[in-house]
């Protein structure tokens, strides 16, 4: 060794492993607009698919007519619920234990439901046949509020399952209940709120939205009638989980079954659901005999595929005079929409809504959920976010701040005062999770420094003081957040879906000239995993990211796994990719120990190679186990270097954040601007700094989309009012703002490489904090809550109700 | 979110063009830079027949000033009337406006004649121009004829435009004094909440003549000759000012959307007008 030979660290750096700011890999064919999604599929043959949709919220179907529609030159087929019927398929099972119509069987249900589905030869013809599809429909009324579903004599919506008591999650009440979930403990909750010095009470209404991801929907699906094999390339979150799940609703055995997703354009939860499309292209498939595709519209998307939120949440908080919290209380009315196709794992029909208490040591909690069903589109999915945790978020981030107000403090301060120490982890909360990690205070002590918060206040303070004064018309905010995350779904033990244990996977060949390709069961939808996970696997076998080469989404080559939403991916299959790197670690160590002529105890890990303990130039680098693997007789030792890993997490991860925004509110428009945004995240160890800092861009700006304008509104007669993106809010870079980021690390003890998810904690920690400044500014002239989305007429409201504008 | 077929045609100039509408008659539409009819094409809100291209006719096209008089081609695109530099001299409030008219992306393609002649109460240029007191040449199978903006529109996309009729030129006088347009969307490429056009002079400390026109507050753009005549006159205190917003609130008729009800509607247009009127007094 010389002055020349490179150290542990510059050999570690040069395999650009954890911790590097690698650039993506992906972006040189997503930059050059060589991607490859589904509607890039070009076949021979190739028929499209398009749906005549319900423009009724509510009525029944007293007759289709096709006629008209099959006179169309290059249209092969209408078909409706009649004809799928025969084969079982007119309905279909939903990820949440309920039914849902693939084609309108008798009546529709929300407005866009998909009542027949038009195959063409090319979607021109599809769509003029759409058209001439006459349907008569008999109109009947219309429930679009949840509370009202559940009048006695509200008019039943479910017919099929109306007298049915018992659901997929317990007994049902009445005819338009879904479930009730209850956690936690009733009575000691109610005892301690009917004793304690202050309650706040309030009800925190996290709207109807959509996460409206860049890429619709869409699929083609191909039946080779020779081999009997279909394949279905779609847009789907979880590949495996939808050839199981078409094998079982289609009777074609799982092996002839190939699902494979390609690049797809951003998902949010929205692609994790089946959707009748998928269902009709299969069945147009089989039936023709030709490749089948149907890829829905922007407004197809808006109007029917998934949407999130919907949650109504009563709440009470209680805590002592000082501000020591002493219980939570919440009762959540949940719209699920026509059916519930929520997509949560089976035992939690309100997702992980039981982290409702959030970053607080709160001594007894009590949690009802009642979902309802009303004449909205389906869904309730995780829009970046792990299954109901934003609302869970923004349920306590609210209640915090309510609490704040009815004991005159500081809200900062009172979280302060609140938050579990870092000396109670791992924490179990009242509602029942164990929370692996954490140290809240120094996150919060971090950013309040960072913003200058008691000088931030000190200027609000003299802001007011002007509006009062007559010498501006413009309230400054200043949004608090903390906000804890559970990520990771999850411990077969407790999660499944469909009964589907949410483990996940990795699988690693090594080549024999060193270089690599690891297959996984996740699959990305912008998230970078082709970039991350090599590096996972650099830092673990030594081979550089660059010689490692990641695949996903083709369930005839990849393992077994459950997807990618919820932030899951790093924490399990992220775990999988480093116990499957270690597998192959441990019969490296064999081979250099062989080739090295030591006992294998004699060889240690130093970065990309084994090297004798105590003669560090006596060693073999991975390169060259990898060879050996592949060309030498060892006695004892299969030839190759392969290792598969299925990772069944012990725990959640629990990511975390202290965000705060600064606004200014112009009251007499109702305008805001975001000042600043600061967002600090501790997502244990960092894999990809740059890439988590663009997972955080993106995420707030999500969350700046739901807490400023987004939302799907409709009307009384269930006409949505927001179904394309004029109305339907998503911002431009000129509508977002300029955020600062930062982190602590907190290593997750149980992942074994201490990561935990990340993408969607933005999005969980960013909608409260905007709100709660647009709540902060109007503090003073006595506002505690108002709904979101803060559109422009809705802050002026605000303005307008507490008399700003007299 | 395909449209329904239709015949296409791409006439070389303004003749051929009315020909072709005279012989197709109500089932032809033209086509300008398409932000609007594209998108109602698509949603098979507007079906028809035959579509009659304008781009190739480049008499249609370009911007001049000739003797205090600006002239701009129908098909000039907005992205040309930002680029103007005679433009900006002879009636800066035109690219003021133009900047709030959607993206760059769509301000390539968007005209000015397409945006004025579409008769959608969400363009801005229908209502700047009212304010300019622009007039519109229209040539069909008898000839050309002049209308002005502020008799142009009668409804919701009903103008005085016959079928067969090709709005060609815009023309007005330039300007001089203060200007501003202003304006409250909810996002970039978003229609007006309330917008104001604004062009004041001044006579020493009072002012000497107003225009005011407001858009997307009614089903066609609303010049409020009553909110300008307040003005005059006056040094503009606030009594005036105050004045020319309840003229002008008398004049427009907003309608509930997803922007907002009646009342916020109306309560932002004041906003909008006082800071237009003050900014363009700060010009004058």
């Amino acid at each position: 060794m010389n002055d020349l030979t490179p150290t542990a660290e510059e050999r570690a750096a040069s395999l650009k492993g954890i911790g590097s700011t690698r650039k993506r890999v992906e972006d040189a064919r997503f930059t050059q607009g060589k991607g490859n999604y589904v509607d890039d599929l070009k076949m021979e043959g190739m028929l499209f698919g398009d749906f005549v949709r319900s423009p009724y919220a509510h009525a029944r179907v007293v007759s289709v007519d096709k006629e008209a529609a099959l006179a169309v030159p290059g249209v092969v087929a209408v078909l409706t619920a009649e004809d799928l019927a025969p084969l079982n398929l007119h309905w279909m099972p939903t990820l949440a234990g309920d039914k849902q119509m693939v084609l309108a069987d008798g009546k529709v249900l929300f407005q866009g439901q998909e009542v027949a589905f038009v195959v063409a030869s090319d979607r021109y013809a599809a769509a003029d046949a759409v058209e001439l599809v006459e349907v008569e429909y008999e109109e009947l009324e219309v429930v679009v509020d949840p509370f009202k579903a559940m009048a006695p004599d509200a008019p039943v919506l479910r017919e099929d399952i109306a007298d049915e008591k018992e659901g997929a999650h317990g007994p049902r009440r009445h005819h338009n209940h879904i479930f009730t979930w209850e956690q936690g403990d009733k009575d000691a909750t109610e005892a301690v709120i009917a004793e304690a010095d202050v309650v706040a009470e309030e009800m925190v209404y996290y709207h109807r939205t959509h996460p409206c991801p860049l890429e619709t929907c869409g699929c083609v699906a191909s039946m080779d009638k020779v081999n009997g094999k279909l394949t279905l390339w779609g847009t789907f979150q979880a590949p495996h989980a939808v050839r199981t799940v078409a094998s079982l609703i289609s009777g074609i055995a799982e092996h002839n079954i190939r699902v494979i997703s390609p690049d797809i354009g951003g998902g949010f939860g929205n692609k994790v659901g089946v959707y009748p499309g998928y269902i009709c292209s299969v069945v147009a498939s089989i039936v023709t005999g030709k490749p089948v595709k149907w890829v829905e519209d922007r407004m197809e998307n808006l109007m029917s595929t998934a949407f999130a939120r919907d949650y109504w949440m009563q709440g009470k908080i209680a805590a002592t005079k000082e501000g020591k919290i002493t219980g939570l209380w919440c009762h959540t009315t949940a719209d699920h929409g026509g059916f519930d196709a929520c997509a949560d794992p089976t035992k939690f029909p309100a997702g992980f809504m039981n982290i409702c208490t959030g970053s607080y040591d709160i001594p007894v909690a009590y949690l009802a959920v009642d979902g309802v069903y009303t004449n909205k589109a389906p869904g309730g999915v995780a829009y970046r976010c792990s299954f109901r945790v934003t609302e869970a978020a923004y349920f306590i981030e609210r209640m915090i701040e309510v609490l704040a107000i009815e004991l005159n403090m500081d809200a900062a301060e009172l979280r302060r005062i609140n938050f579990i120490k870092a000396d109670q982890f791992p924490y179990n909360s009242a509602l029942g999770w164990e929370y692996d990690s954490g140290d809240y205070h120094t996150a919060w002590d971090k950013a309040l420094n960072a913003v200058g918060y008691a000088d931030l206040r000190k200027e609000q303070a003299a802001r007011l003081e002007e509006f009062k004064a007559g010498k501006t018309r413009k309230l400054m905010g200043i949004g608090l957040t903390h906000f804890t995350e559970i990520v990771g779904a999850g411990p077969v033990k407790n999660c499944d879906i469909l009964g589907l244990g949410m483990f996940d996977s990795c699988e690693i060949r090594i080549h024999p000239t060193g270089s690599a390709i690891a297959r996984l069961g996740t699959i990305s939808q912008g998230q970078g995993h082709a970039t991350t996970f090599a590096q996972i696997l650099a830092s673990e076998i030594g081979i550089p990211a660059d010689d490692i080469t990641l695949e996903e989404g083709d369930t005839d080559t990849a393992p077994y796994g459950l997807g990618t939403y919820g932030s899951r991916s790093t924490p399990v299959a992220g775990a999988a990719t480093a116990m499957a790197g270690r597998k192959i670690r441990a019969k490296a160590q064999m081979i250099a120990a062989y080739l090295l002529e030591v006992h294998d105890d004699d060889v240690e890990w130093d970065v990309d190679r084994f090297a004798v303990k105590g003669a560090p130039e006596r060693f073999k680098t991975m390169k060259d186990i990898a060879f050996a693997a592949y060309n030498q007789a060892i006695p004892g030792i299969e030839p190759g270097l392969e290792a598969v890993s299925y990772y069944d997490p012990p725990n959640m991860t629990y990511p975390f954040g202290a965000y705060i925004c600064v606004l200014d509110i112009d009251v007499d428009t109702g305008e805001t601007d975001i000042r600043s945004f600061y967002a600090l995240d501790d997502c244990g160890t960092r894999i990809n700094p740059m890439i988590i800092e663009g997972q955080v861009h993106g995420g707030l700006t999500e969350a700046l989309a739901i807490a400023m304008g987004q939302e799907i509104a409709y009307d009384d007669m269930g006409n949505i009012k927001t179904g394309t993106l004029m109305d339907f809010f998503v911002p431009t870079s000129w509508e977002t703002p300029h955020y600062t980021t930062d982190h602590t690390t907190t290593p997750s003890p149980h992942h074994p490489i201490g990561a935990k998810g990340v993408g969607e904690s933005p999005n969980v920690g960013g909608v409260p904090c905007f709100s709660n400044a647009v709540h902060d500014a109007f503090r003073p002239f006595g506002l505690r809550q108002s709904h979101m989305p803060h559109d422009h007429w809705r802050v002026w409201n605000i303005a307008n109700s507490l008399g700003l504008h007299d | 979110m395909i449209p329904s077929s239709f015949e296409y045609h791409r006439p070389g100039d303004v003749a051929g063009a009315v020909a072709l509408l005279s012989q197709l008659g109500e089932d032809a539409r033209v086509i300008a830079g398409g932000h609007s009819l594209i998108p109602m094409m698509k949603l098979r809100m507007a079906a028809l027949e035959h579509l009659v291209d304008l781009q190739d006719i480049d008499e249609m096209k370009g911007i001049s000033v000739e003797a205090g008089r600006v002239r701009i081609g129908a098909m000039t695109t907005q992205h040309e009337l930002l680029t103007s530099d005679v433009l900006a001299g002879a009636a800066p409030i035109v690219r003021e406006a133009s900047l709030q008219i959607a993206d760059p992306q769509v301000r390539y393609m968007g005209t000015i004649g397409g945006n004025v002649a579409n008769g959608d109460p969400g363009n801005d240029m229908p209502g700047l121009m009212q304010c300019l007191d622009a007039t519109f040449t229209l040539q069909g199978p008898d000839g050309t004829r002049d209308v002005q903006a502020r008799s142009f529109y009668e409804a919701a996309y009903m103008t005085d435009r016959a079928d067969e009729e090709i709005l060609t030129t815009i023309s007005f006088d330039a300007t001089d004094g203060g200007y501003a347009y202003e304006k409250q969307k909810r996002k970039i490429g978003d229609y007006a909440t309330a917008a104001a056009a604004v062009l004041l002079t001044r006579d020493g400390g009072n002012c000497a003549s107003a225009s005011i026109a407001m858009t997307n507050l009614s089903d066609t753009p609303v010049w409020s000759e009553a909110a300008g005549a307040a003005l005059v006159g006056t040094a503009l205190d606030k009594a005036a000012v105050d004045a020319a917003v309840a003229a002008m609130l008398v004049d427009i008729d907003p309608t509930e959307d997803n922007r907002g009800p009646v009342a916020f509607k109306n309560h932002v247009a004041g906003v909008i007008l006082d800071r237009a009127i003050a900014r363009a007094w700060d010009r004058a």
